[in-house]
Formats: structure tokens, C-alpha cells, sequence
């Protein structure tokens, strides 16, 4: 057993594993019983476990728990809540941007990323930061709106 | 005097019960045996609901999706719910809220027509009577049988219907929430993979336990009934871990290994098919008239959902209770019964959402695997998520189809005589009938199955859906070849056959309105006498400022497709606009679509335009290769259309509240937007490209062989 230590939307937390290559999906979503970040691949290739590791954006279905010790990661459960929506997920909402909503978690992060580096993006930026995301049901326009619209919010217009 | 005929769903399933109660004061329950499957269903129920029972809809909570208590509506497939659930749905609330005024009549001694009800609450001429839906549901027995009798709301009383309404599903999961299967955990719960058989036949060999232990890293035991061996432990990572590496660890007997060859729709021709002629005998001469055939292929296309499949399940105390994802717990629930020899009064199967699936994903599959592993270990609760690479091997795959359209044309240029021949694979993979779950493949001592069927022409064909036009042609028939061996396992994909028929269809249209050198929106008005088919058609053109006759050839084009789905569901008309060198790049789509009465406007947009994107995305991306094996095995060898591809989208609906009945929509834009983008490349490049997709390599081989 080996302990790590990192924190998780601003809480410190430490978990205890045996495998020490256990990719943080699984420490998120098993060991911390966080399952707003999703596992789509488990190849980084779809974009379904988009965290921030300290602001970055980061699919995290392969990525070792080893590797972020003293880190600070961001899940969607760190952006807001029912009662305090996001502006990016009140945008969502008005938008009615999704279908199944699967997606969403790691859209939504990779775009409170792309927001925080370029306050105000085309949406051409926009669809490009999130290539990374794949949304199988065709929500891509109202995603593309939403995010237009929070970061409208977001820059006070 | 007849009784009423009841909408099929109520008639099945006609005790008002299982639609309706009132479980505590304020608060009005309706169950529905469709299921969400991203696309908003139990949102419009509640619309139905609120509106037939004249409730707020915050008062109407929906479920759906479990074998005990609630109707039984097979499948949520083929863009049904809305036209026969929600009617069957809006009848019974009808029958229930004329029960509850009758009572309440009898009770104030007045007319039942002097009463009116108000969110729940009953009023008489205007004044409020002291009797709700709640205070008079104890003296009133729901357990009867739906009449039938009680008139449906005039639309112009509609408050819900029609309006768009925001998807109750979807706050939770823009926070995050365990909304999906993947997040359901249950007290004791062990993870497992399957080690999968690769295909029907082959038989275990050799298993390097040792090797598999090592690759886990954790604690994991092994779980074998004949072929179907799992791997089960408490530690998802581990477990994960071992599935990867049981791949190389595990090796089988009477392994097929497919060729490239198998994968393209030409391989169909020549195979032993099941034939059937739909129409009059094709005519043997030409009577004259001008000939026109062309042939049009699609590969196999995978449902590539967003998340591999989960399913979970428990055996205790005699009974099997399954949670899947899946789109007919009632059909899969039968399957289970017959792969695990299990009476089905001793199974439960409940729907909890996954992601979108199209069609006949991995879900039942996944399900299956989860129950054949509880039942070898009794008591455990058990989940299992295959595994990415998993889902795209085994997944059932959309067949491959080869369809001929042969034409006699008149001297005025339009079509009298049409066939359509079709070479394909059965569209009808779904558990029961003649296709098992793939567990019970691997398990032992299970029985013969029954030559499957595809889905019969009165529930819309599989095959054969769509491939009758819809145009005005004095002769039709379809020729229809189902392949009875096909060389990936085959089902249901979003549509069935009507991508690939209605794209030869309308880009045979196109061809010939070519030859006639008429433009092709003035073309299929020419031909079409159906005033629903016209409208979409002449508000799709004026949408997207159709020039009649616009110069092509230069790279640039416009290209316009027109089907009715099913030819008896919603009216789609679609004009795209892109370019073409070497790729493809989409610029703009314009869409119209009359589906006639829409419960919830936005909800039906959001569906018309991902059956745009995920059409597009199969035409410029989409095929499933196979090598030795399925060579698609993730994102990189299956690729799908990317956000910064994607068009901007117009959607227009027409008429939404101007007719009684509603027309399902979910998969009307599919065929259409794939034959508008082959009609446009044709009109860019000037050259007709018939096999999809429309790769880069068949476009650089088109333009070499100009
Ligand atoms: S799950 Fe991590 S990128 Fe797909
Ligand atoms: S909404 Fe289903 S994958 Fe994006």
C-alpha cells in the first residue's frame, strides 16, 4: 500500500493503493466516489475524463495517481451546484445543450479551460479546444452556443 | 355502439394502473415503457400527461423501464414513443381524469360537464368544489381497463403539448450526478470483465492464469461455465487490467478471421440470401422507354456509443434482478429467461440510463454477461463495463448494404416502373427470435435458435425501409436479398436500412433529373402530388436560397434529399452545402421537417439535428474495417465527425401544432442529409460517387479516374 496525496476542487484528499499506475479516473470515481467524471476509453481519446490538474486540462483514464501527488485537480463537481450553477452550466441549461449527456462533464471542463486562457473565443477556438471531446449524440451547435453564451456571462456583457 | 379502438401500447397493456397514480397528495405518477435514452422521451410524457390530467407538469414524475408494474412496450426504437406511447399515454390519462370527474359528479350531484379541473384541483361553473385528484383517488378503482372513450384534449387546450419544454434529465447531468448505470453501486458489488469469445463456435484452448493474475495487479478470481469465462474482483482497475491482458493470455479454437474483402457491400453479392419480391414482377423489356440503373453500397457502420456498455446484476433468494441500459427490459428479460433456463416470473429487469445508444448496442449484451456471472456466484451483486475496445468488436454492427435502383424513365424524363434490389444482413439483431445474447454463444447446453427474422414491412421493414419512393411512380417494387451469413454480427443502427436507400434512392433522383436537365428541387416537385412532401421540400429550398440550375463542377456545391421516414413517419428535407479537394468539408445544412403534431419543439430539433451530425458523421468517417478480426477497435481506427466539422445547423418545423397526430421524428433526417451530401459532392465535383463513405482515398481515386 502507498499513499498519496493531492487535492480534489480545493479539498485535500489521500488515498491508499496497492496498484500505484491506478489512473486517477479510477481513484476519482472508485476510491472517492466522484462519478461526475466519466469513463468513455480509458485511451485518451474521447475526452469523457477531462479534469484540471492544476488549471490544465487533462484526460485522466490513463494517467497514473502517482504522477499528480501535491497537485490540485478540478472535476465537474468542482464547478457548481444546482443552487450555484456554473455560468458555463447555467449556458448549458438554457441551451438545452446535450442529448444522453454523457459527454458533458469533460466538455464542460475542457470549455471552463479554453475560457479561462481566451476570455473571449470565435466559436471556430471554440470547436478546435474541444476536438479532444467526442459527442456521439450531435449536440455540437448548442454546445457551441452554450459556451459562447457563458463566456458572455463570464466577461460581464 | 363499438367500443373505441385503444392506441396499440394501452391496448396491450390496457389496466389504467399501470399508467396512472396518485401516491401522495400534490403528486401524480405516470410510468411509460419507453425509456430515455438521451432523447428526452420521459421529458414529452410528462407534457402528455400534465396536459390530458390538467396538472402542473412539476406535479408529474415519469418512470419507466421495469418489468414489474408498468406496461409493456417492447422496444424504444424506431422513432415510436412519441407517435404510439405518447398517444397510448394521453389516452390513458384521458380514461383516468373522465373516471375521477364522473365520481366527483355523482358526489356534487351535478352534470359532469359542469366540472373542470385546475392543477389537480376540481371546480364547478368556475368555483372551487373542496375536491382534488388526491382527496378523491382512495374511492377510485384504477385497476379497470382503459375505455377508450374519453376525448383527448382539442389542441388549441394544450398548455404543455407544443411547447418546448426543458429536459428533466438534464440538470443532473450537467452536475455531475450518478444519473448513469456506470455510477450505480450496490453494497457488495464485485467488478468483472469477460474474457470474450471472439466469435460464435469458438471454443477455449489454453489460459495463462498466472500471466493474467500478474497483468492485474490486484486480487482477481476467475469465473468459467463452457466457453464464457470471466474475471471477477472487488478491484475495478484490476479486473480491467486483467480483461486487457486475457486477450493475449487466453487462446480459442475455431477462430474466423475475416478479410478486408468481407467488409465492403459488394462481398453480400453471390451469398446464400433468403429472397422476397415486394410489388409486381419487374417488367422484362422496356416498353420503349429509357433504362437508368445505378448501384449504391454503405459498409458496415458501428452505433460507436460514447460509453462501452455496463450492466449489473444480482441472484439472491431464487430471483435474478439485471440493471442495463438497454431499450426493451421486457424482450430482454425473455432472452434471459431462455439463456439461463429461468423462469421469467423470477427475473427483474430495470432500465437505468447510459449513453446514447442508436440502437442495438452492447447493452443487452452487457446485461447478459452481468446475470450468467451472478448466477455462478449467488448472492454477489455483480457489474461489468466492457471495455472500449471491447464494445467495438462486439458490438452488433449496422449491416452492410448493397442496393441496385433500376429505372424505366418516360419520354418526359420522370420514372414510371422503380425497383430497388438490396443485398443485406438482417437489421433485426435483438435478443429473442433467432439471435441470442453473446453469453449464451459461450455458454453450454443452449438451444437451437430459430432462423431470425428481419423486421417485418408493417413495423417499417429493416432492409427494405425507405426503399420505395415515395414519389409518384405507376410501378414499384423492392427485390429484397437478406444475406443470411454476414461476416460481423449484425442489428439495429438509428434508421435500419433507410440511410443507405434513401441515399440511392434520391441521388438516383438526382441523376435522373440530371438527364432530364431539370434542377433536382424542380425534379421531385415534378413528381410528387403529396402536399406534406412538397411543403418540406419548398420550404427547405427557399431556407437555404436555393438557386435553380447553379453552375457545379468547381468544388463548391448544394445538394438537396427528401424522404418521408418509414413513408409514414415524419416528412424530412434537407439542402447541404460544402466543398470538396481532397476532403470533404460540410459549410452549412438547412433542414425542414413536418412532424406533425411536436410535443416539445426544442426537445424534437435536438434530435432532427444529432440525426444530421451523426448522418453526416457516416457518410465523410464512417466504416467498420475488418482483418483478421474488426480492425475498428477505437476513436482513432473508428473516427467520428469532430466538432470543428460539424456545420452550422437551420432546422424549420412545419405546422408543429396544427394536427392531432404526432409523427416520430428521431430518425428522419438521417437518410436525407446522407443522399443531400451525396447529391453535393456530386454537383461539386461533377463525378457521382456511389460507395460510402465518402473517404478521402475514393475521392482522390474519383478525380484520378476522371
Ligand atoms: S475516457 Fe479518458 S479520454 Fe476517453
Ligand atoms: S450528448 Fe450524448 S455523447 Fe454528447
Amino acid at each position: 500500500m502507498k499513499t498519496f496525496d493531492f487535492s480534489v476542487n480545493g479539498k485535500p484528499v489521500s488515498v491508499a493503493l496497492h496498484n500505484e499506475d491506478t489512473p486517477l479516473l479510477d481513484v476519482l470515481r472508485n476510491e472517492l466516489g466522484l462519478m461526475g467524471t466519466r469513463f468513455g476509453c480509458g485511451l485518451e481519446q474521447c475526452g469523457c475524463c477531462m479534469v484540471l490538474i492544476d488549471g490544465a486540462p487533462e484526460k485522466c483514464c490513463a494517467r497514473p495517481v502517482s504522477i499528480i501527488t501535491g497537485k490540485n485537480v478540478t472535476t465537474v463537481e468542482g464547478l457548481g451546484t444546482p443552487d450555484a450553477p456554473h455560468p458555463l452550466q447555467q449556458a448549458f441549461l438554457d441551451e438545452q445543450a446535450g442529448q444522453c449527456g454523457y459527454c458533458l462533464s469533460g466538455i464542460l471542463i475542457s470549455a471552463k479551460a479554453l475560457l479561462a486562457a481566451n476570455p473571449s473565443p470565435t466559436r471556430a477556438q471554440i470547436a478546435l479546444a474541444l476536438d479532444g471531446n467526442i459527442c456521439r449524440c450531435g449536440s455540437h451547435n448548442r454546445i457551441l452556443r452554450a459556451v459562447e453564451k457563458a463566456a458572455a456571462v463570464m466577461r460581464g456583457a | 355502439m363499438n367500443a373505441p379502438s385503444l392506441p396499440g401500447p394501452l391496448n396491450d397493456n390496457p389496466r389504467l394502473d399501470l399508467w396512472v397514480s396518485f401516491p401522495a397528495p400534490g403528486k401524480v405518477v405516470v410510468n411509460t415503457g419507453r425509456v430515455e435514452l438521451g432523447q428526452g422521451v420521459l421529458t414529452a410524457m410528462a407534457q402528455v400527461a400534465a396536459d390530458e390530467l390538467d396538472v402542473a407538469m412539476t406535479r408529474v414524475s415519469v418512470r419507466s423501464g421495469v418489468t414489474d408494474g408498468m406496461p409493456n412496450e417492447g422496444y424504444t426504437a424506431g422513432s415510436q414513443s412519441i407517435q404510439f406511447g405518447g398517444l397510448a399515454m394521453g389516452q390513458a390519462c384521458a380514461d383516468v381524469r373522465a373516471l375521477f370527474i364522473d365520481h366527483a359528479a355523482r358526489i356534487l350531484a351535478c352534470g359532469a360537464n359542469e366540472l373542470s379541473v385546475r392543477d389537480g384541483a376540481f371546480f364547478r361553473h368556475g368555483a372551487a368544489t373542496g375536491h382534488d385528484y388526491w382527496t378523491l383517488a382512495p374511492a377510485i378503482d384504477l385497476s379497470v381497463n382503459a375505455s377508450g372513450l374519453a376525448r383527448r384534449k382539442a389542441s388549441a387546450d394544450l398548455r404543455f403539448v407544443g411547447q418546448s419544454s426543458a429536459r428533466t434529465d438534464l440538470p443532473a447531468k450537467l452536475f455531475g450526478d450518478d444519473v448513469f448505470i456506470h455510477d450505480m453501486k450496490l453494497a457488495g458489488m464485485k467488478h468483472a470483465r469477460v474474457v470474450r469469445q471472439p466469435n460464435k463456435g469458438a471454443c477455449i484452448g489454453t489460459i495463462d492464469e498466472a500471466a493474467i493474475r500478474r497483468a492485474a495487479k490486484g486480487a482477481i478470481e476467475f469465473v468459467r461455465s463452457g466457453d464464457f469465462l470471466a474475471i471477477v474482483g472487488d478491484n475495478e482497475t484490476a479486473v480491467e487490467l486483467a480483461g486487457g491482458a486475457s486477450v493475449n493470455h487466453v487462446t480459442w479454437t475455431n477462430v474466423e478471421t475475416p478479410t478486408p474483402l468481407q467488409q465492403e457491400a459488394n462481398w453480400l453479392v453471390q451469398r446464400p440470401v433468403i429472397d422476397r419480391l415486394l410489388g409486381p414482377p419487374e417488367p422484362s423489356d422496356a416498353q420503349g422507354k429509357q433504362r437508368f440503373e445505378a448501384t449504391y453500397t454503405r459498409g458496415y457502420l458501428a452505433h460507436a456509443s460514447i460509453s462501452p456498455s455496463c450492466g449489473l446484476a444480482q441472484f439472491k433468494d431464487g430471483h435474478l434482478t439485471v440493471w442495463t441500459h438497454c431499450q426493451g427490459v421486457f424482450p430482454l428479460r425473455g432472452a434471459l429467461a431462455r439463456m439461463l433456463k429461468l423462469d421469467a416470473s423470477k427475473i427483474t429487469v430495470h432500465h437505468v440510463q447510459g449513453s446514447g445508444c442508436y440502437g442495438h448496442n452492447g447493452a443487452d449484451d452487457a446485461a447478459a454477461d452481468a446475470a450468467a456471472i451472478a448466477m455462478l456466484m449467488p448472492g454477489t451483486p455483480i457489474r461489468i463495463r466492457w471495455r472500449r475496445e471491447e464494445e467495438f468488436i462486439f458490438e452488433p454492427k449496422s449491416p452492410a448494404m448493397l442496393v441496385k435502383v433500376r429505372a424505366l424513365v418516360d419520354a418526359d424524363g420522370k420514372p414510371s416502373d422503380w425497383t430497388a434490389e438490396i443485398w443485406s444482413g438482417n437489421h433485426n439483431g435483438r435478443p429473442g427470435g433467432g439471435n441470442a445474447l453473446l453469453a449464451g454463444y459461450a455458454l453450454p447446453d443452449q438451444e437451437p435458435l430459430p432462423q431470425a427474422n428481419e423486421v417485418p414491412e408493417a413495423a417499417g421493414g429493416g432492409a427494405t425501409r425507405n426503399a420505395d419512393p415515395l414519389y409518384d411512380i405507376a410501378d414499384k417494387r423492392i427485390i429484397h436479398h437478406m444475406v443470411t451469413e454476414t461476416p460481423v454480427r449484425v442489428s439495429a443502427l438509428r434508421g435500419l436500412g433507410a440511410m443507405p436507400n434513401v441515399f440511392a434512392l434520391e441521388c438516383a433522383i438526382d441523376e435522373l433529373a440530371e438527364r432530364a436537365g431539370v434542377d433536382p428541387v424542380a425534379y421531385r416537385l415534378a413528381i410528387t402530388t403529396d402536399m406534406r412532401a412538397r411543403a418540406v421540400i419548398e420550404k427547405v429550398a427557399a431556407m437555404a436560397n436555393w438557386q435553380a440550375n447553379a453552375p457545379g463542377g468547381n468544388g463548391a456545391g448544394r445538394g438537396i434529399a427528401f424522404a418521408r421516414y418509414k413513408n409514414r413517419a415524419a416528412y424530412s428535407a434537407v439542402v447541404v452545402e460544402l466543398e470538396v479537394d481532397e476532403e470533404i468539408r460540410l459549410r452549412h445544412v438547412w433542414c425542414a421537417t413536418d412532424g406533425g403534431l411536436i410535443v416539445n419543439p426544442d426537445g424534437a430539433i435536438n434530435q432532427l439535428e444529432g440525426g444530421v451530425i451523426q448522418s453526416a458523421s457516416w457518410m465523410l468517417r464512417e466504416q467498420v474495417r475488418l482483418d483478421g478480426g474488426t480492425a475498428s477497435f477505437d476513436w482513432d481506427t473508428y473516427p467520428v465527425l469532430k466538432f470543428s466539422e460539424v456545420p452550422p445547423i437551420d432546422i424549420a418545423l412545419i405546422n408543429p401544432t396544427s394536427s392531432d397526430m404526432p409523427l416520430g421524428v428521431g430518425e428522419a433526417t438521417a437518410g436525407p442529409t446522407a443522399a443531400a451530401i451525396g447529391n453535393a459532392v456530386s454537383h461539386a465535383l461533377g463525378i457521382r460517387l456511389r460507395d460510402l463513405p465518402l473517404t478521402r482515398e475514393r475521392i482522390m481515386a474519383a478525380l484520378l479516374q476522371e
